[in-house]
């Protein structure tokens, strides 16, 4: 499941503006690429469009690294 | 026409100040989708009278206070023009009492469809809004949100609470290009004010610096300028349509 990964990773990319190489699995949004609350819920929607599923509030405030984001997404499909 | 092609969905859109929103709204060029909860003729005359000016418009229904209904009728309105510009939050009812007579239920009745309803589709079209970069929510909240007014303290604590939310979401939503601005009525003639007893008119008019009711044109007029790009560097603000009853 490296596409998963690599999808996640490009949208961070774009989205927050940082290096690929910065975006690991263990790296937090907020504390590690500089991302605030809304860039959060933003990265949250380009994944929900991207990989064509509905991410609950619930969900959604458990997602806080770069794994968070993978795991959920691999456990959806 | 300051609002051509724009796309807008104004609540509670069947009568008095919300009908005549939207009704400017698309004289300003803009297709409208227009809530309404229980009145479907009446908004069926405000689509025909929207298409008969060249515009776009359609009669959605949904009560406001429910969130799934809310997400559904947002979801529609996108479907249909593509985008979504511009929400006016107008939706609302009154629960007249004094406080001590107060119902619960007059309470919420009134809490939810008046500042429930206004969270509830601001959240709906946010996301929409987000990824536009770009949008225009124009709160509909009165005069006495910030004059208080006995024998509606349910409808004075949710327009209060409208006026609140509307600085709130300013600044959430100011880095995303959308602006969030309130309009405060004060005495507009619609059937909500045409029920008040001749002495109670007499009474009113004398608060009123410009000596007359408003029209619910005043307010549509100002709602119009808050939707387009004239007003592009205002966010957060409430502005006072109330013949200068408040300063």
């Amino acid at each position: 499941m490296a596409d998963v990964v690599e999808r996640v990773t490009k949208i961070v990319v774009d989205r927050l503006g940082v290096e690929e190489s910065e975006v690991k699995l263990e790296a937090s949004f907020k504390e590690d690429l500089g991302a605030d609350s809304l860039d959060v819920v933003e990265l949250v929607m380009e994944l929900e469009d991207e990989f064509g599923m509905e991410i609950s509030d619930d969900d959604a405030e458990k997602i806080v690294t770069v794994g968070d984001a993978v795991n959920y997404i691999k456990s959806t499909m | 026409m300051i609002l051509n092609g724009k796309a807008a969905l104004v609540t509670g859109a069947s009568r008095g100040i919300g009908r005549e929103i939207a009704l400017e709204l698309a004289r300003q060029g803009a297709n409208i989708a227009v809530n309404y909860s229980g009145s479907e003729a009446k908004a069926n005359e405000v689509v025909t009278e929207i298409k008969a000016l060249g515009r776009e418009a359609f009669a959605v229904q949904c009560n406001v206070s429910n969130a799934e209904s809310v997400t559904n009728m947002v979801k529609s309105v996108i479907e249909e023009f593509g985008s979504l510009q511009i929400l006016v939050n107008n939706a609302g009812i009154t629960r007249d009492n004094l406080l001590m007579r107060m119902k619960e239920e007059e309470w919420d009745d009134v809490i939810n469809t008046n500042l429930k309803g206004v969270f509830l589709c601001t959240k709906a079209v946010s996301r929409q809004m987000m990824k536009q970069r770009s949008g225009r929510i124009i709160n509909i909240a009165s005069i006495v949100g910030i004059s208080g007014n006995p024998g509606q303290a349910n409808y004075v604590a949710a327009k209060a609470g409208v006026i609140g939310l509307t600085k709130t979401t300013a600044k959430e939503l100011a880095s995303r290009g959308i602006t969030v601005n309130a309009v405060a009525p004060g005495f507009i003639s619609t059937d909500m004010t045409d029920k008040l007893t001749e002495e109670v008119r007499e009474a009113m008019l004398q608060q009123i610096p410009l000596a007359r009711f408003g029209d619910p044109a005043d307010v549509a007029g100002v709602t119009a300028f808050l939707a387009s790009d004239t007003s592009a560097y205002m966010t957060g603000q409430t502005l006072h349509v109330d013949g200068g009853m408040v300063m």
